[in-house]
């Protein structure tokens, strides 16, 4: 068994999991150093979650191995779970049970001295003063999430695993939320965090993106767009609408989003980009800007191609 | 400074979580709570009250072929009885076979011509009595009634004017021990206790692991630090009070409103209550771990439930049954709890000759949670 380093606090390699005939993480290797916001990306049913269970000790991996907290994840799952706070996706608290009730419930299955202090404290943290009597069902979603993030630190873990812990949750909720998260990642705790926002992405130390199971690109946010090596174009002026349709099966040319009032475009092979859009260079009803890729440019650039190896390997 | 270790205490800790929190979800579910005190009250009301098994006024006929005296006191002496009641006086066969065709009357006794006249000869006439015997218990004891009947209201008469039959050589003295009036609800209301507490207590923890999985708590749950045995006790631990004060109301309600007599030890009689109690919440939790939703593990329960029934001398004799339904019967907690309450209750009998059935509860029990905690899936694989 490999030995992780002290400030390592994730550190496992070649996860597999399985479902059927279906896999879901396929040979993902992550390292995770304490104290750092990993923001964990990738579309839908890209394995994040399935991943985030591995490491909690949820779901036993078919192949791989590593250690959590210095802890293995196949055989030392308990011992991992009284160190880790646990976000799940869908609000897991008791609906049926107040506030109060619900921190109480958790700090007494972590078996802390006096649940019923550490219970208080957590709600004037939260600023949840004076509503500690209210169910949990009837919050809306943006106390939900406050709650449920008070659970999860109220046993004070070293390690939190939150599992796109701001879906449906409105912005100022959502800015509160993180910086909080960068509070507790202050006082030296590890995050890792799931997400679809690339704004969220970009309050993270270190960023990894998966897509169909697979690990596609991970480090700090600007190392990744660096990596990514896109040249792109900011182009605006008028009809941007039949520019876009003309340009998108072009060769050379594997981004044409329509930003806004203008629309990205880009590529790999820089010279292929020149050479795509040189009949527009100089029409006057465009204006053309080079222009710094963003993290979404390089995300949807890495899922287009992987999505194109996955057919080509299907077929 | 505490005398208990570490471990222990940590485990201590885990399971009170756990209990309390059931204890306040229970509270809060107003539904179950009250189904948890009228489910009891209704079918003791019911059981207690409206079943019966040595049947009253059951409807007859009577077929009178002759109009004699005899005929007369024969029937007079019928409407005397609580057994028949007579609602018609037929004059032929047809009218009687139709009547107990179509399930008007259940009986009917027929007075055959000349039966007046044979009697007066000393011979020995029959009387023939046709019972609608589809529902045997009903005609059972009411024919064995019928005879004695028939022959105080002929003594009564004299109309043999000769001696009165000898006696019989030899007669049997039938000795009704613990329940000296054959009362239903004797039998009844300590197999209702029983089948009550079955019923919710199976119900209750059948639904609870499953709940937790389809209301998505079990994902959060299973992530922190508590083990299945912790979890399956602070889930059992609440329903074992609930169900002592079920048993509390309905062992009540026998004694004060059925006047069941209480024989035996109360403290005796509580203490086997929670022991089977406990049997089935281990086993309703068992289908908890066994089902993938809460409709699957009421199924599950119900399913239990039926062979509880029928096969543990609730509602038919234990002894009658084929010995591979008796074997089926032992294994089910209802059978060795219906003999407990029977006997501490209608006889008396204390620990050491409850101790077989007792030790069938333990083991039972203990059985159904070594599934349970084995089955339980601590993971989402």
């Amino acid at each position: 068994m490999m030995e992780a380093a002290p400030d390592i606090v994730i550190d496992v390699a070649g996860l597999t999991k399985t479902f059927g005939a279906r896999t879901v993480v396929k040979d993902l290797t992550l390292q995770v150093r304490r104290g750092q916001i990993y923001g964990f990306l990738g579309p839908n049913g890209s394995g994040k979650t399935t991943t985030i269970r591995m490491l909690c000790g949820l779901l036993t991996p078919d192949g791989g191995a590593g250690t959590c907290l210095g802890y293995d994840i196949r055989t030392q799952s308990h011992l991992i779970k009284r160190r880790v706070g646990y976000m799940t996706q869908r609000f897991s608290l008791y609906q049926d049970l107040s506030i109060r009730e619900n921190l109480e419930f958790v700090g007494r299955v972590f078996g802390l001295e006096d649940p019923r202090a550490a219970a208080r404290e957590a709600i004037d943290r939260l600023g949840l003063g004076g509503r500690e009597n209210q169910l949990a069902g009837e919050l809306s979603g943006g106390w939900k999430q406050r709650l449920a993030l008070g659970a999860c630190i109220l046993p004070r873990p070293d390690l939190l695993l939150l599992d796109e812990p701001t879906a449906g949750v409105d912005p100022k909720a959502r800015r509160d939320f993180w910086n909080e998260i960068h509070d507790l990642s202050a006082q030296g705790l590890t995050v890792l965090v799931s997400t679809h926002y690339m704004d969220e992405a970009e309050r993270c130390h270190e960023i990894a993106y998966i897509a169909y199971g697979e690990l596609l690109a991970h480090g700090p946010v600007d190392e990744v767009v660096r990596a990514a090596g896109l040249q792109t174009w900011r182009v605006s002026g008028e009809d941007l609408h039949s520019l876009a349709a003309a340009l998108t099966h072009l060769p050379g040319l594997e981004l044409v989003a329509p930003f806004g009032a203008s629309l990205h475009v880009g590529g790999r092979d820089h010279a292929a980009v020149e050479a795509a859009i040189a009949p527009w260079r100089n029409d006057p009803r465009y204006v053309w800007r080079a222009d710094e890729p963003t993290l979404e440019d390089v995300f949807i650039d890495l899922m287009s191609r992987k999505r194109d190896n996955f057919r080509d390997t299907a077929s | 400074m505490s005398l208990i270790p570490a471990r222990a205490r940590g485990a201590l800790s885990r399971i009170y979580a756990m209990l309390m929190k059931e204890f306040i979800q229970l509270r809060r579910d107003r539904i179950t709570l009250a189904t948890m005190i009228t489910v009891p009250l209704m079918q003791l009301f019911l059981f207690g009250f409206a079943i019966n098994t040595t049947p009253r006024d059951l409807p007859t006929a009577v077929l009178l072929q002759e109009n004699t005296d005899v005929g007369r006191s024969i029937l007079a002496a019928l409407r005397n009885t609580a057994f028949f009641d007579i609602r018609k006086v037929a004059t032929s066969e047809a009218e009687v076979e139709s009547l107990l065709r179509s399930g008007s009357v259940l009986f009917v006794i027929e007075i055959p011509a000349g039966f007046e006249r044979a009697l007066r000869r000393g011979e020995t006439p029959a009387m023939l009595v046709s019972a609608d015997a589809t529902d045997p218990v009903a005609a059972g004891s009411a024919l064995g009634a019928l005879e004695g009947v028939v022959q105080s209201a002929l003594s009564r008469d004299r109309v043999t004017g000769v001696a009165p039959p000898a006696p019989p050589t030899f007669e049997i003295r039938q000795h009704r021990r613990f329940n000296p009036a054959g009362s239903s609800q004797l039998n009844i209301v300590p197999g209702l206790l029983g089948t009550i507490l079955t019923m919710t207590m199976l119900i209750f923890t059948a639904l609870s692991v499953t709940r937790e999985v389809e209301r998505g708590t079990m994902e959060s749950l299973l992530a922190m630090p508590i083990r299945p045995l912790e979890i399956m006790l602070g889930k059992i631990a609440p329903y074992v009070v609930v169900g002592f004060l079920q048993a509390t109301l309905i062992v009540s309600a026998g004694v004060f409103v059925f006047g069941v007599p209480m024989l035996g030890n109360l403290a005796l009689l509580a203490g086997l209550t929670t022991l089977f109690i406990a049997a089935n919440l281990s086993i309703g939790y068992t289908f908890s771990t066994l089902a993938q939703n809460q409709l699957q593990a009421v199924q599950m329960a119900m399913m239990f439930f039926l062979p509880n029934i029928l096969l543990s001398g609730f509602m038919f004799p234990f002894a009658g049954m084929p010995l591979w339904a008796r074997g089926i019967g032992e294994c089910l907690p209802l059978t060795h709890y219906i003999r407990i309450v029977r006997g501490i209750m209608l006889k008396g009998a204390d620990l050491a000759d409850l101790q077989h059935d007792g030790l069938w509860l333990v083991g039972l029990m203990l059985v159904a949670m070594t599934i349970a905690v084995r089955r339980f899936r601590q993971t989402l694989d």
